[in-house]
């Protein structure tokens, strides 16, 4: 796969702001539209670009709180990660799930309207997950920057 | 707030697998007319459901494998190192999250680097030369995954 310096510019600009139109990203990375839409859907065939997903902003749905749990699972069961990953998906609240190398071994991002909410999810939903042996919280105050760009 | 339909709810479900689905595709899947799934695209949009658009990439094919997520705290407390720290810390390119959290840590970073070498760099030279940054704490992303959230139907699979 060949990626040029056009398709890097290109990238960078569309990482930068997702939401330019075509004609305002090709201005900006100073090609033509017709250049900047064959690179886009190159790009997009090769796998470079992997989707284009809409924002969801929950807080907009009300959902006020925002948790990032931590955790230790136990490894002494072979099947710890894939049951816990599997438990962890049906869990509507989870809004994302990360694997880890490290001393935390999977987040899971969770969202509630409230602290009241969010108790009931820990405790009904979050600690009846299987193969935990630690978790740790941080819960969300601000989003200082949220970027999908790369220094390319 | 505003609520939502199942019809809403079917449509936040889709655009937020594939972003860029027209008005008139999201009212053919699910039995509108287009005027009718453009109004409430509109109206999900104005209310700030939809809060633009995310792009994602294979990292990997573009030379950045290595992600990790920092827990950082801070040594020194107070209003005017929480602004130092944060205007340092947005301006490296490499840092792609910054979130102000509450418990063992005060703030959570989302680092892309080329590799494990180059992690080590923008660690040491960027990251451990922040103004009040103390403890330090990481963990190497290997696999994430984006859950549809508590929107009902079909994908609550």
């Amino acid at each position: 796969m060949q990626i040029d310096d056009t398709d890097r510019r290109l990238l960078r600009h569309l990482l930068a702001e997702p939401d330019l139109a075509t004609p305002d990203l090709a201005a900006r990375a100073g090609v033509t539209q017709a250049t900047c839409w064959r690179r886009l859907e190159r790009l997009s065939e090769q796998g470079v670009i992997a989707a284009r997903q809409a924002v969801i902003d929950w807080r907009a749905l009300g959902y006020e709180v925002e948790v990032s749990l931590r955790f230790t699972l136990d490894k002494t069961n072979p099947r710890a990660f894939d049951e816990f990953l599997t438990a962890a998906r049906e869990v509507p609240e989870v809004i994302g799930i990360e694997t880890f190398l490290g001393r935390v071994d999977v987040r899971l991002n969770v969202i509630a309207r409230d602290m009241g909410h969010y108790q009931q999810i820990y405790r009904e939903r979050i600690l009846t997950l299987p193969h935990i042996s630690d978790i740790e919280a941080l819960m969300l105050i601000a989003t200082i920057k949220e970027s999908a760009g790369l220094p390319l | 707030m505003i609520d939502l339909d199942d019809l809403d709810r079917a449509f936040l479900r889709d655009l937020a697998r594939e972003g860029t689905l027209s008005a008139g595709e999201l009212g053919r899947r699910h039995g509108l007319s287009q005027p009718a799934a453009w109004r409430r695209v509109k109206r999900l949009t104005e209310a700030g459901v939809l809060a633009g658009q995310r792009v994602l990439v294979d990292r990997a094919a573009l030379g950045f494998g290595v992600t990790v997520f920092l827990g950082v705290k801070l040594a020194t407390k107070g209003r005017v190192s929480l602004e130092d720290f944060e205007r340092a810390v947005t301006a490296i390119p490499e840092v792609q999250v910054v979130q102000h959290v509450l418990g063992l840590f005060d703030y959570r970073l989302r680092v892309v680097a080329r590799d494990i070498a180059d992690f080590e760099r923008v660690l040491r030279r960027r990251i451990m030369t922040l103004p009040g940054v103390g403890q330090v704490e990481a963990n190497v992303l290997l696999t994430e995954e984006a859950r549809p959230g508590p929107l009902g139907g079909p994908s609550q699979e």
